[in-house]
């Protein structure tokens, strides 16, 4: 009697349900911990990599025997097993159990050969955490651990001992000054008149190629080269007299060993001194490395300074991806659905369109390469650009060949939502407005498109989430490790459809598989790629305010 | 007494189930002319042959069961039949004395002088204003007087100015079911059809609401010649003159309403007047 209810109440609960809620309410719970585990492990990693860490100083007894004192910061530690240490040869024969091993980021490269070493904790002795002690970011050779010593000025010393370090600030903003000046003469001044002179000389093989160059256009080319060429002539001279000003000022300071240094200021990014900051100073000092990393421009492939261009670049391309998608899809959609005859051929299309979402991208970018690449930009070459020949204008990789690729690898997305949303406007509104004398084209633009625009919306929202996050195919298509200049600048036309450019996604690659220095560059992968994860979910925020805001406009019946 | 009805209802019979006779309209100017109207959805025939003719500036209801073919002889004077695929129509619906299924006729010029209001409210996702302007613009009216002017004399019209004349800049799918369907007519007239098809306009509305569209209809019927489509044959007997009852595709009888409801000429209508089917 008692077990028949016991089975009975088995029965029941197994049937009323609950089992299933808990399982799906599992399944979501599992899926939200990895989504949120993954954000907070790229999040911990990326943005830890800014915060100043204390320098220490310590003695150490290398495998040979030999005692060396080291100086940097200690990023990793993890435990190794004993016998693994013995084999590579460690002096360890009285000591048991695991052992500690830190990565410690010495800097210093041109010294040392290598910015990481690790160092196992027996082995270690005297840690000290020395005041003093002052960390240079450096355009070239990457950091340098040491304890400054004097400021020489043409080569004599002008302050030793305390006095260098007012000495240093004060060089050190002169100097930062200077760069900014050199910068911006380098980068924009001559940048503009050599894209001028380019044009120039592709005007004047233009007019050679057509058989039209007379001498007066001849006279008045040469006339618009030579102002350009005195231009140059001055911002070189001025930019001469930069270098020799910024190539004034050096800092001498001792590394760990004992051995000096002299360090240009010109090479000099910042130099801050972590042991003496209070929390404050460093928190400042985090958020302008932090702005550093989004607005700067790389150094030392890669491995240093910011990626705003790579920003820029996934983000321009993204929006030039969407203008190219929409107006095609759509069309393509409201012909599939409106005005097409419903039989096998529309289905064939739809099943052909649905297959072609399923399509790997990087297939997409060796289409991308061989039609609109080496095809279409080869001809638009030989028809359009034939001054430039031999260099390839269109007819090799770029942004808008990129852009294209994945306007194709979206396009499926963008018909599919665009038809369902037209699918799902009621019979009864489109014959409202026929019925009022309205063509079928009228009713469309006028009723059906602004109701199904929600769905547009989030075909577009689904498309650029695709695009942003794809590298593959513009790896073939436009993509480089570093770009020399933006798509987008203060040259006419501005908008350089034609240039190569950097993106987040390609940059992860980059910096992660193809660095020289796999360490130094390990943390900025997972912040580039938290950054990458930022600029999508920004896109996103965009595109479905958009989309909630058209939802309430054009409410459904 | 008996006996005569039997008879003529043999004739009826054999005239293809077409009974217009002992109907006097002669008095009445002619609207709409349907001749001979036969409608098929592919193979399968849904009018069976109608001739017909609807007097101007009365209201002429279509009742009948579901599925007899009423809505779609109604939707034959706009040809909004035209949008469903494989419904095809023969015969000839003459309206101002064109043939509307006549070669080169303008269907959206047609579909301007037939108004047509729906089963179920279908105002437009944009402001009440736009929903009434909706048609005036589509003739390229953009003159600001002139569609003020316009809305409100239509929304006078459709007796709904009182309710919204506030706020004319809301969404018309903010109002009530009884006021979306006023909204509709309003749009509809604001166009300045001659002709207005009701399709079954009060189906979706509450007792209070369909009362006000049937005085609606009442004062409309001076400037407008209205067909009215309905399942509701207390409905069909209050708002209109003449009546029309359809079955499976037939026109069984076409009289004026009084006769129609009083005193039937065919078995079938009597029998679905007093209920027993449909």
């Amino acid at each position: 009697m008692n077990i028949a209810i016991n089975n009975n109440q088995k029965i029941s609960w197994f049937s009323s349900g609950t089992p299933w809620v808990w399982l799906s309410a599992g399944a979501v719970s599992i899926s939200l911990v990895m989504v949120f585990g993954l954000l907070l492990l790229i999040a911990v990693r990326g943005l830890g990599y800014f915060w100043p860490v204390d320098v220490v100083a310590m003695d150490y007894i290398e495998r040979d025997g030999t005692e060396v004192r080291l100086m940097g910061e200690q990023r990793e530690t993890q435990l190794v097993l004993l016998e693994q240490l013995l084999e590579a040869g460690y002096q360890l024969q009285n000591h048991a159990g695991d052992v500690e091993r830190h990565l410690l980021k010495i800097g210093n490269r041109d010294l040392y050969g290598l910015d990481f070493r690790s160092v196992i904790e027996p082995a270690v002795s005297n840690r000290t955490v020395p005041d003093g002690v002052i960390v240079i970011e450096r355009y070239e050779w990457g950091n340098f651990y040491g304890f400054l010593k004097s400021v020489k000025e043409h080569g004599v010393v002008i302050a030793d001992g305390e006095a260098a370090r007012a000495a240093l600030a004060q060089s050190l903003e002169r100097s930062l000054s200077l760069h900014e000046a050199i910068k911006q003469i380098e980068k924009s001044d001559i940048g503009a008149i050599n894209y001028q002179l380019e044009r120039l000389r592709l005007k004047t093989r233009k007019l050679e190629l057509s058989n039209s160059l007379d001498p007066q256009r001849e006279q008045a080319i040469a006339v618009e080269r030579a102002e350009a060429q005195q231009r140059y002539e001055v911002l070189q001279k001025k930019l001469s007299n930069l270098y020799t000003e910024i190539n004034r000022d050096t800092l001498i300071a001792t590394v760990a060993d004992g051995r000096e240094v002299e360090i240009p200021l010109a090479k000099v990014v910042r130099v801050y001194r972590p042991n003496e900051m209070g929390f404050g100073d460093k928190l400042l000092h985090y958020f302008s490395k932090v702005w550093e990393f989004v607005s700067d421009e790389p150094r030392e492939a890669n491995t240093e300074g910011g990626i705003f261009p790579a920003i820029f670049g996934t983000v321009l391309m993204v929006i030039l991806m969407a203008i190219l998608v929409t107006p095609f899809g759509i069309v393509a959609a409201i012909y599939l659905r409106e005005y097409a005859k419903q039989g096998p051929v529309t289905r064939v299309i739809r099943i052909a369109v649905n297959n072609l979402a399923g399509v790997p991208s990087v297939v997409y970018g060796v289409f991308g390469l061989g039609f609109f690449v080496y095809f279409l930009g080869g001809n638009l070459d030989a028809l359009f650009f034939p001054e430039a020949a031999p260099a390839p204008t269109f007819g090799t990789p770029g942004i808008l060949w990129s852009s294209l690729t994945l306007a194709i690898l979206t396009l499926p997305v963008v018909i599919v939502a665009t038809e369902e949303g037209l699918a799902r406007i009621p019979r009864a509104v489109r014959e409202g407005s026929l019925a009022l004398g309205a063509t079928k084209a009228e009713t469309l633009w006028r009723i059906v498109i602004p109701m199904a625009s929600p769905a547009l919306m989030t075909g577009l929202i689904l498309a650029v989430a695709r695009a942003a996050g794809e590298v593959a195919p513009l790896m073939l298509v436009g993509v480089v490790k570093l770009a020399p200049s933006m798509p987008l600048d203060g040259n006419f036309p501005f908008l350089h459809l034609d240039r190569k450019f950097m993106h987040l996604g390609f940059h992860i690659y980059d910096v992660g598989f193809q660095s020289p220095n796999v360490e130094a560059a390990r943390p900025l992968v997972y912040a580039t790629a938290l950054l990458l994860v930022i600029v999508i979910v920004v896109l996103n925020l965009a595109a479905i305010s958009i989309r909630n805001r058209l939802r309430t406009k054009y409410q459904a019946v | 007494m008996n006996d005569s009805r039997e008879k003529r209802h043999a004739i009826d019979m054999s005239a293809l189930g077409r009974s217009n006779a002992g109907l006097s309209l002669e008095n009445e100017e002619i609207a709409i002319k349907v001749n001979a109207l036969r409608l098929f959805y592919g193979d399968k025939q849904a009018i069976n042959g109608v001739d017909m003719q609807i007097p101007k500036n009365r209201v002429t209801a279509f009742i009948g069961p579901s599925g007899c073919g009423k809505s779609t002889l109604l939707r034959c004077f706009n040809r909004m039949n035209d949008l469903i695929d494989g419904c095809r129509v023969e015969g000839e619906v003459t309206i101002e004395g064109e043939n509307i299924y006549g070669k080169g006729v303008n269907v959206v010029d047609l579909r301007r002088r037939v108004g047509m209001v729906f089963q179920k409210p279908n105002p437009f996702p944009k402001s009440i204003y736009e929903n009434v302007a909706y048609g005036l613009r589509l003739q390229g009216i953009k003159d600001r007087r002139v569609l003020d002017e316009v809305i409100e004399r239509s929304l006078k019209g459709a007796a709904l100015w009182d309710e919204v004349k506030d706020r004319l800049n809301e969404s018309g799918m903010g109002l009530s079911g009884g006021q979306q369907q006023r909204l509709v007519i309003a749009r509809a007239i604001a166009v300045e059809p001659h002709v207005l098809l009701l399709d079954e306009p009060a189906s979706a509305l509450d007792p209070i609401s369909t009362l006000k569209l049937e005085e609606l209809i009442y004062e409309l019927k001076s400037k407008y010649t209205i067909v009215i489509v309905t399942h509701n044959m207390q409905q069909a007997a209050r708002v209109s003159d003449y009546t029309a009852f359809m079955f499976m595709g037939d026109q069984v009888e076409f009289s004026d309403t009084d006769t129609l409801f009083t005193n039937p000429r065919e078995k079938r209508t009597e029998d679905y007047i007093t209920g027993r089917y449909g």
